[in-house]
């Protein structure tokens, strides 16, 4: 078998608290993503979609371990830390951050923004770099000449697009996108998804597209990873996720979530996720489940394949425990 | 006040509301041209009780200024107003005061609304004595509680005692419902009720405002999501640079769409199931600066079937052809 382009292996994540605590925000995820792939993270707010991606960039904060690995073209990165993973950062492997189209330097031009990691990093510089910017512009929609023009003379739409443009300054394989269109118009999101499935159609890059919106998901990407309480607990393609859940979290995400043409009720799902500073007994989802039976108190299910794709980390699926209850 | 209850509880009627655009000192003294920016370009629309009206449309459309300018937070420059059979673009700040007492506002980020120094208690009773109601201690605390229990978060003692930053976004967002409530409105005005909020809480307020509506509150809920508007509202209105453009039934103008603009707007909503993909049809550019409102039909310059009457004519508001009762468009070509 070929060598995933990206690979997660059972990663955790812990942030320090006050009081010598300990939140622990991912709890050993597995992914794989290939080249030119498509893969939807989704999830609530704290569930831990956005810390997985930022260790894969080795950009989590100083409060933060972290422990498994992550492979890119089959090499460790997080091996030796900040050594083995900053030569990587941006020209392998690279990130839109979130509510980045307000992250500009105001006082800079947009063109010298998108210049500085490619002199950082040594892939371009002077004549060479500027031509540079003016292709990526055009790529993502700008017209080269507003290489010159300052963020504020952008329209939120234009400083997303210019976003974009900076991740892909030094021509990565992989770009990590954190709720890329949560404060855009709808317009403006339809271009900006547009803009990112052309990216990966036609230069081969693979996006890790992170969002709590379940459509966008639906119609940008081919799989999608459910987390929940720092895990993933259904993986599979998206037509199967939607059509054929196996993991009352994701069934219910899909039903918590309006259809402009669904008439079915639109019903939220109870409670709140549990904390992630004290240890987890049985399934994290039981208490909100409207399917949980006696083992999800007390036995923890993994995450296990229910067909050759698709994977949900459920008691539901196996039948020996159901038959015992 | 009396026969309100079959017509509309609020009327609006061409309501025009402009934010000059300063000119600074050089523009002033080279006499450059006033400008200002027709956030509200003649608005009409009305709502009865028990009723839900989605204003939908994109940021900069005019739909918060609409909200504001009904409760004169923002004075329009011209229109009328008829809330609750009364014309109340003209009457004075005294008289408007006792008015809003009757029409509430919920904002859309809880975060931010609720003042993190006061009990949920001060917060939801804040109404009351501002508009000097409510009589004595006791019957407050009754009032206080009432609005709790209305906003769904039961029971109240186990609310009532807490402050902002020991509730959830969507208990939040309730409070914020239950000091909306507290003076028992007409209508409510709801700016993005949910937009903040997680995904699995947001459904939970949806149902809490639907159940208020049917219990006789009218509600103007302002939104960019069309999935929320088709499920929740009885009608649709949607806005394109400070006007509607096109109004309806929820599910028929979602089914139904007649305005090229509603038409794009609901192409490019994603849809849940992933076999439901079709071609978005993306309009380009953002929408213009409404200090510069194009001639003829606003939306000309970005309309895929525009002919060169629509740079003329400024369509109006009527029933196209093939459309189901109490559905307009204002397109020379629907």
């Amino acid at each position: 078998m070929s060598v995933p382009l990206l690979q997660f292996e059972d990663l955790h994540v812990w942030f320090d608290l006050e009081g010598g605590r300990e939140l622990h925000a991912v709890q050993g995820v597995g992914l794989e993503l290939e080249e030119g792939e498509r893969l939807g993270l989704v999830g609530e707010s704290g569930c831990g979609k956005t810390t997985l991606i930022l260790a894969a960039m080795g950009l989590l904060p100083p409060s933060a371990s972290v422990a498994g690995r992550v492979y890119l073209n089959g090499e460790e990165i997080l091996a030796e830390g900040e050594d083995s993973v900053s030569p990587h950062r941006w020209v392998d492997i690279a990130m839109v951050f979130q509510g980045a189209m307000n992250a500009f330097n105001p006082v800079k031009t947009v063109g010298e923004q998108i210049v500085e990691p490619m002199e950082l990093h040594g892939t371009a510089s002077g004549r060479q770099a500027r031509r540079q910017v003016g292709e990526l512009l055009e790529r993502v929609g700008i017209p080269a000449a507003r290489a010159s023009s300052y963020p504020h003379q952008f329209s939120g739409g234009m400083r997303q697009r210019a976003a974009i443009a900076m991740a892909l300054a030094c021509k990565p394989k992989v770009l990590l996108a954190d709720e890329p269109t949560t404060a855009l118009d709808v317009m403006v999101q339809a271009q900006i998804l547009q803009l990112l499935v052309g990216l990966t159609d036609d230069f081969g890059l693979a996006l890790i597209l992170v969002t709590h919106d379940l459509p966008v998901v639906a119609q940008v990407c081919e799989r999608a990873a459910v987390m929940y309480a720092g895990e993933i607990v259904e993986l599979g393609p998206t037509d199967t996720l939607y059509h054929d859940p196996r993991h009352p979290y994701t069934r219910l995400l899909f039903a918590a979530t309006p259809d402009l043409y669904g008439t079915d009720e639109v019903v939220s799902i109870p409670g709140t996720p549990p904390r992630l500073d004290r240890e987890l007994t049985g399934c994290p989802f039981t208490l909100r489940c409207d399917s949980s039976f006696a083992p999800c108190a007390t036995i923890k299910p993994r995450l296990i394949a229910t067909t050759q794709d698709h994977l949900a980390a459920c008691h539901l699926n196996d039948p020996a425990l159901k038959a015992a209850s | 006040m009396s026969d309100y209850g079959q017509s509309a509880l609020l009327e609006v009627e061409n309501l025009v509301t402009r934010f000059p655009v300063p000119r600074g000192l050089v523009g002033t003294v080279s006499s450059r041209p006033k400008l200002a920016v027709r956030a509200v370009d003649g608005v009409s629309f009305s709502l009865r009780k028990g009723e839900m009206l989605a204003l939908v449309g994109e940021s900069g459309s005019g739909k918060t200024t609409t909200a504001q300018s009904i409760l004169r937070l923002v004075e329009p420059e011209s229109g009328t107003i008829r809330f609750l059979g009364e014309d109340i673009s003209k009457v004075s700040s005294r008289r408007m005061r006792t008015l809003r007492r009757h029409a509430q506002l919920l904002f859309q980020d809880p975060y931010e609304s609720l003042d993190p120094r006061f009990r949920v208690r001060a917060t939801v009773e804040e109404p009351l004595l501002v508009h000097n109601e409510g009589g004595g201690h006791a019957e407050r605390e009754q009032r206080v509680r009432e609005a709790l229990t209305r906003a769904g978060l039961t029971p109240p003692e186990l609310f009532i005692d807490r402050y902002p930053h020991e509730l959830s976004g969507g208990q939040r967002q309730r409070v914020a419902i239950a000091a909306s409530l507290v003076l028992d409105p007409q209508l409510l005005l709801a700016d993005e009720p949910v937009s903040m909020l997680d995904v699995s809480v947001r459904a939970g307020i949806l149902a809490l405002l639907d159940g208020l509506r049917q219990s006789g509150l009218g509600i103007l809920m302002i939104t960019h999501d069309l999935s929320t508007a088709a499920h929740y509202a009885d009608r649709i209105a949607v806005m394109y640079l400070g006007r509607i453009v096109e109004e309806g039934p929820a599910r028929e103008v979602v089914t139904n769409p007649k305005h090229p603009y509603t038409k794009a707007l609901i192409s490019v909503v994603p849809q849940r199931d992933p076999r439901a993909y079709a071609a978005p049809q993306i309009l380009h550019g953002e929408t213009p600066n409404p200090i510069a409102v194009p001639p003829g039909c606003r939306f000309n310059p970005r309309c895929p079937i525009a002919i060169p009457d629509c740079r003329s004519t400024d369509p109006e508001l009527r029933v196209p052809a093939g459309a189901a009762a109490g559905h307009l468009a204002a397109c020379i070509r629907a």
